[in-house]
């Protein structure tokens, strides 16, 4: 069973949706007992982090995710869920984050200098950085993937498996042992999203 | 980078399609899913339902349709249609959108762009525009490009995209239906200066209106459609294999 965790963030229909589509039984909840209980855990998240992340910590989710995780559970973290955890977000002021991957998150406007709208939204490609990691073992370089973002993770090279270019090579997805992340939506991009929910269900606990 | 996008537009009616639509192997042309699902394997970037019900009773259909779609189709998904509210925004939100477009409900009350993209996030807030020229100028029209409102086109975009408006649909009725193609100076006068994506609808007929479209206005992000898809005249492959061909960024699948 895969736990999604509920803490009063975005809407899980469709990542609920994916998830079933590939055969997995996934759940949505914020109960301790079922979240220990899941094979693996995928924090997700949209908006913005101060505020997700106050509300991940209200609800003592925080300490349990990163316990969890440091057992070796799978954890994946999508879109903000990814941007959480890492060490430090500068989105509208400081924020700590659940460091558990290494790296802080920054506005990309930046980074990818004049010309671009930012958020960075739509379908880009990615560019694949660690083709061994069985996360990206379905995907072919160029392959589409759905971002909708304004934040970006940097100081982060080590974890960074791939890139998506606009403007600058942003970081698209991140490993560190049983932590991963995808800054883009896999539950809104086709066929390959499938595809790269089914490799991290693959991903041994 | 980002890739051009192509959008097919689905109008639905108490659950059903209505625009005549023309699949072979389809056993039931008229279910939301069924549509959906071929549009999606054929390569769609993003869908759009368009809900024309007046009725509570054919809002449920929609939004039960809605949720059918939103189950079993993992590309991105915009609401339109009737959206007055915030509660409007909720209910579709919760079956699976992840985008609302507002039109004749912002221009009777332009404070639910605001609001809406407070709540959800600017992404999720889209700005729908019917537009034609009147003495020299565009003017907005609402109730489905019946009601001139007076109001200058330019401007309301403007002002939406201040207000919180995260993508523009421009929809030009000058060029609407009569699939010779998008209506570029329209399109181009609006890119000028907005900050976040344009939606190019009204006018395709063609392969040709869109390679036309992305190479005339580089800066417009998708083109939208509704009946040349519907009925076969354009096959979503082959017209993405030609604005490839022409060195159009778009995603292959």
């Amino acid at each position: 069973m895969i736990a999604i965790i509920d803490y009063g963030v975005g809407n899980l229909f469709s990542l609920q949706s994916s998830l079933r589509m590939i055969g997995e039984d996934a759940v949505v909840t914020a109960d301790p007992e079922t979240i220990r209980r899941a094979e693996r855990l995928i924090l997700p998240g949209v908006g913005a982090f101060g505020d997700a992340r106050e509300k991940l910590s209200r609800t003592g989710l925080d300490a349990l995710v990163c316990e969890q995780a440091g057992r070796g559970k799978p954890l994946m973290g999508i879109c903000l869920g990814m941007q959480m955890l890492f060490e430090r977000s500068f989105e509208f002021g400081e924020h700590a984050g659940l460091g558990l991957i290494p790296g802080d998150v920054v506005d990309m406007t930046p980074l990818i200098g004049p010309g671009l709208k930012v958020p960075h939204i739509g379908w880009n490609a990615l560019q694949i950085k660690t083709p061994a990691h069985p996360l990206l073992a379905g995907v072919r370089e160029g392959d589409c993937v759905y971002f909708v973002h304004s934040f970006c993770a940097t100081r982060c090279d080590a974890s960074v498996i791939a890139t998506a270019e606009y403007g600058a090579p942003l970081t698209a997805a991140v490993a560190c042992g049983n932590v991963i992340g995808c800054q883009f939506h896999p539950e809104k991009s086709g066929a390959v999203g499938l595809d790269i929910l089914r490799a991290f269900c693959a991903i041994g606990g | 980078m980002i890739t051009k996008r192509i959008i097919p537009c689905l109008d639905v009616r108490n659950g059903r399609v209505v625009k005549g639509v023309n699949f072979e192997g389809l056993s039931d042309v008229a279910r939301p899913v069924d549509l959906a699902k071929r549009y999606s394997d054929s390569g769609a970037d993003e869908l759009v339902f368009y809900d024309i019900t007046a009725s509570a009773e054919g809002r449920a259909l929609f939004t039960d349709a809605l949720r059918e779609v939103a189950s079993q189709i993992f590309i991105p998904l915009t609401v339109g249609g009737g959206i007055r509210t915030l509660a409007d925004f909720e209910r579709v939100l919760a079956c699976g959108a992840d985008k609302v477009s507002v039109n004749s409900g912002a221009i009777a009350h332009p404070e639910i762009i605001g609001e809406a993209a407070r709540r959800y996030g600017s992404q999720c807030v889209v700005l729908s525009v019917d537009a034609k020229r009147v003495d020299g100028r565009y003017h907005v029209f609402a109730r489905g490009g019946r009601e001139d409102t007076g109001m200058d086109a330019l401007l309301w975009i403007r002002r939406g995209i201040d207000s919180g408006a995260g993508e523009i649909v421009l929809n030009s009725i000058d060029t609407d239906g009569v699939k010779r193609g998008f209506d570029l100076e329209m399109l181009a006068a609006v890119c000028d200066f907005a900050q976040v994506p344009v939606i190019a609808s009204g006018g395709a007929g063609c392969i040709g209106d869109f390679v036309e479209l992305f190479r005339a206005v580089p800066k417009v992000d998708a083109g939208l459609a509704a009946s040349i898809f519907h009925f076969g005249e354009v096959e979503i492959p082959v017209l993405k294999a030609a604005l490839a061909q022409e060195g159009i960024n778009v995603r292959r699948i």
